[in-house]
């Protein structure tokens, strides 16, 4: 096999802070390579390297056999390089075929775009990754899914070689994922590298034939799949042994018969439809199903987002009416939301003026906010949670991801609630960060509390939940004990059986 | 040596926060200027200080309010309007009911303006931007036709004391005025609740309400405070000018939004500075006062103003 990409002793500092120690990374043709780390460990900064974003200090680039100094990342894409952002860089009002061509147009006579060629390369290119999109569909009114298959064409049609994928799953279904798996496998037959970048052991035991890790900006580990467990990879990107907080534990206090929430054929007029459940004391219930099953909903509901149209809901035993936020978040429920970035902060204010913000009623004495009450309060949070920020005073913006959804979880626990939801709460989160948000939920769980818990990470369900309702057209189609499920093959397929029924 | 000196050095420029202080760089640096340069015109003496002070009080009390309506991402564009129909209001109840009713009056008229535009915006979510706009000429078109375009006269020595020409020792009464609402507002942005939501609010709508803030409330009141501090702004104008007239106030936005921006409030919300804009008012009373004893007439003056907004524009670019 070929090399197509040869990275050695690249170093990387920014204003005096070393990033990257001298890393070393190769990729061949037809290999899926998995690239691994924990927030802050000098992935991102390695594949902005490669990808012309930064120059490094010292080190080679070498693309089949060449040398490159990328000055930007023009030149790298001319290489071979094609990067599918996490955040698609797809322009919604204009066509499939009109983004794929972008700043790449064909032309007729006296420089005019010909479209109809833009469509029939676009066809082609479609046909050859075997995806039915139409080329004259505008990208905004595509599926995530979609959009994401429509970016990796853009990068083929400039003839990309490298194909770098950035938590190409993070907003996938899981038939979508198995559906992006089958077309990496082609791009791989057809002598393709791809580096994949992902937080996700299963999808990169599934996909990845190598697995590099990094930590502190140094390569820790760079090994064959087909020879490793997920906990060496674990271990390697946290450097020490975990215990098993990935796993289920049994938990510490029972679940109470005391009900927190219950929820009688309630429907939001439009996914939710006639559903019903109950939350008790102490209890972690997991809501499990495909993209479009209503997960998100069900607590946008309880959260007085979406009114509730029909049905009725109860707060230990009181009939309520969920009307707004503040109704919802005055009956003691909060809610960790699934895009921390635009709901869950206010991203130019401070660490600190983010944790206060929910409980700033118990922080004023006669109306006037207390500096002292506030910093021991924001000291107790950032303790507590181990959050990690040079400054409080500084933006929140500049936090990881993973210390970012500290302070949302912190600023929530701070106000004490009854029952927590949480929707994809580790999402974007690295591992580290993830067994420690499982055990703040195991522990609020054990205090008597409620939590509703959203994910698509079947493993994570699995780890902290009591129980999970299977959730299908807005409507549970299974209630299911955790002691009653033995796989995640057996949940996947319920999920999975629950659409084709 | 030298060059870690020069490195220290240039991070120190890089790290300072211009942004926040750049009003009171312009303030000093204008001040200074004009002392050299227009000294023997009187520039220099205390008393035309006091006098630009007295002049900018009604742009430095509407600034307070336009801080949180800015801090708020939201803008108000009649409050020039508004403090000209409350001169007027005012200045007709005074002369019919006397000190305490023409005060209501005043005040009430920005009252029941900030309520309707502040519930047009909060409730019926029309953008503040297009609301006062259109309440800019309503309000305006309102007092003129209302007083037939004639000025009406203050006889009341009281107000015209209280609100206009009066002193405590040798400090205008005017300024009490403009500083008092300055520190209101101050503590009330930074040290209170309401001060917390209101750049939650502006900082992201989407977040502030997913946290339990009530946003509509929040964009309701501030645009409520504004109308009133707009009348204020009126009734000092009034008794200054001893008269009440559809003109007092015309074309104040832009001045009272260019103080707030060049106060350090970011246009987009999320951040604002109350006594920046107080000194940003200060700032725009400064340089008019020294344009008119350079000699420049209103024109030259409005092409010095529009250049100071455009400033001011440019500098929230880099927030």
């Amino acid at each position: 096999m070929p090399t197509l990409v040869e990275l050695k002793g690249i170093r990387k500092s920014f204003s005096g802070v070393t990033v990257l120690k001298g890393v070393d990374f190769s990729l061949n043709s037809g290999e899926v390579h998995a690239l691994v780390g924990g927030n802050g460990a000098g992935k991102s900064t390695l594949m902005k390297i490669l990808m012309g974003v930064y120059t490094c200090d010292e080190g080679e680039i070498m693309i089949e056999g060449s040398s490159f100094q990328f000055k930007n990342s023009l030149e790298a894409r001319k290489a071979g390089i094609g990067m599918v952002f996490q955040e698609f860089s797809l322009i919604p009002n204009l066509t499939v075929a009109q983004n794929i061509f972008l700043t790449n147009e064909f032309t007729k006579k006296f420089g005019f775009i010909s479209e109809k060629r833009a469509q029939k390369k676009t066809l082609e290119i479609f046909e050859s990754m075997g995806v039915e999109i139409d080329p004259n569909a505008a990208v905004g009114g595509l599926s995530t899914a979609l959009q994401q298959l429509t970016e990796i064409a853009k990068a083929l049609a400039q003839n990309a070689r490298i194909l770098i994928l950035d938590e190409p799953t993070s907003s996938l279904a899981s038939d979508e994922a198995q559906a992006l798996f089958g077309l990496i496998r082609r791009l791989q037959d057809r002598g393709l590298g791809i580096i994949y970048i992902s937080h996700r052991m299963d999808e990169i035991f599934t996909i990845a034939q190598r697995v590099t890790v990094i930590r502190n900006g140094q390569k820790v580990m760079d090994s064959q799949t087909s020879s490793l467990g997920s906990l060496d990879v674990i271990e390697a990107i946290v450097g020490h042994k975990m215990e098993e907080t990935l796993e289920w534990q049994k938990r510490n206090s029972q679940v109470d018969s005391k009900v927190l929430l219950s929820a009688q054929s309630v429907s939001d007029g439009k996914k939710i439809k006639d559903l019903s459940f109950e939350l008790r004391e102490g209890e972690i219930l997991g809501f499990a199903g495909l993209m479009g099953s209503g997960r998100t909903e069900v607590l946008n509901m309880i959260y007085g987002i979406t009114p509730t149209q029909h049905g009725k809901i109860f707060v230990e035993g009181k009939q309520v009416s969920l009307k707004n936020i503040q109704r919802a978040i005055g009956l003691g429920i909060a809610l960790v939301p699934e895009d921390r970035r635009k709901y869950g902060l206010v991203l130019r204010h401070s660490v600190s003026d983010n944790l206060t913000l929910p409980s700033l009623q118990g922080l004023q004495t006669f109306g006037i906010l207390r500096k002292d009450k506030i910093q021991n309060y924001i000291s107790s949070m950032i303790e507590k949670f181990s959050i990690k920020a040079q400054n409080k005073k500084n933006d929140v913006v500049l936090l990881s991801g993973g210390n970012q959804q500290k302070v949302v979880i912190a600023k929530w626990f701070g106000t004490n609630p009854k029952i927590m939801m949480m929707d994809e709460p580790t999402a974007g989160v690295d591992i580290e960060t993830k067994v420690e948000i499982l055990n703040t939920i195991r522990k609020f769980a054990d205090e008597g509390k409620g939590v509703l818990f959203v994910s698509s990470e079947l493993p994570e369900l699995l780890a902290v939940c009591d129980r999970i309702l299977v959730l299908r057209d807005g409507e549970v189609s299974q209630d299911l004990l955790r002691e009653n499920i033995p796989t995640e093959e057996f949940l996947q397929l319920a999920m999975q059986r629950s659409t084709h029924e | 040596m030298s060059n870690t000196f020069g490195s220290k050095a240039s991070q120190t420029i890089r790290t300072f926060p211009w942004r926040k202080n750049t009003i009171y760089i312009a303030f000093i640096l204008t001040l200074i200027f004009f002392s050299i340069t227009l000294g023997d015109l009187g520039f220099n003496q205390p008393g035309n200080l006091l006098n630009i002070a007295r002049q900018c009080s009604s742009i430095a009390v509407m600034a307070v309010m336009m801080t949180f309506v800015i801090a708020t991402a939201e803008i108000d564009l009649s409050v020039g309007s508004v403090a000209g129909l409350s001169s007027v209001i005012a200045a007709n109840a005074l002369q019919s009911y006397g000190l305490v009713i023409g005060v209501a009056a005043g005040l009430s008229t920005g009252l029941v303006l900030g309520i309707i535009t502040g519930l047009l915006v909060a409730v019926f979510k029309v953008p503040s931007f297009l609301v006062t706009l259109g309440m800019l000429g309503l309000v305006e078109g309102g007092a003129r036709w209302y007083t037939s375009s004639l000025p009406v006269a203050i006889g009341n020595s009281t107000f015209n004391s209280i609100f206009g020409g009066g002193q405590v020792g040798p400090i205008p009464g005017l300024l009490f005025w403009s500083l008092g609402a300055t520190f209101i507002g101050a503590f009330v942005l930074n040290h209170t609740k309401f001060g917390r939501q209101v750049l939650a609010t502006g900082g992201s709508l989407l977040a502030a309400k997913y946290t339990g803030v009530n946003t509509a409330k929040i964009k309701f009141w501030v645009l409520v405070g504004s109308g009133v501090c707009a009348s204020l702004a009126g009734l000092l104008y009034a008794g200054r000018l001893e008269s009440g007239r559809f003109q007092w106030g015309q074309g104040d936005a832009l001045s009272v939004i260019a103080a707030v921006i060049l106060g350090g409030t970011s246009l987009f919300g999320g951040r604002g500075a109350v006594f920046g804009s107080f000194v940003g008012a200060f700032f725009i009373g400064l340089v008019n006062n020294g344009l008119i004893l350079a000699g420049l007439d209103v024109s030259q003056q409005q092409v010095v103003q529009g250049a100071i907004i455009v400033i001011a524009v440019i500098l929230s670019r880099k927030d």
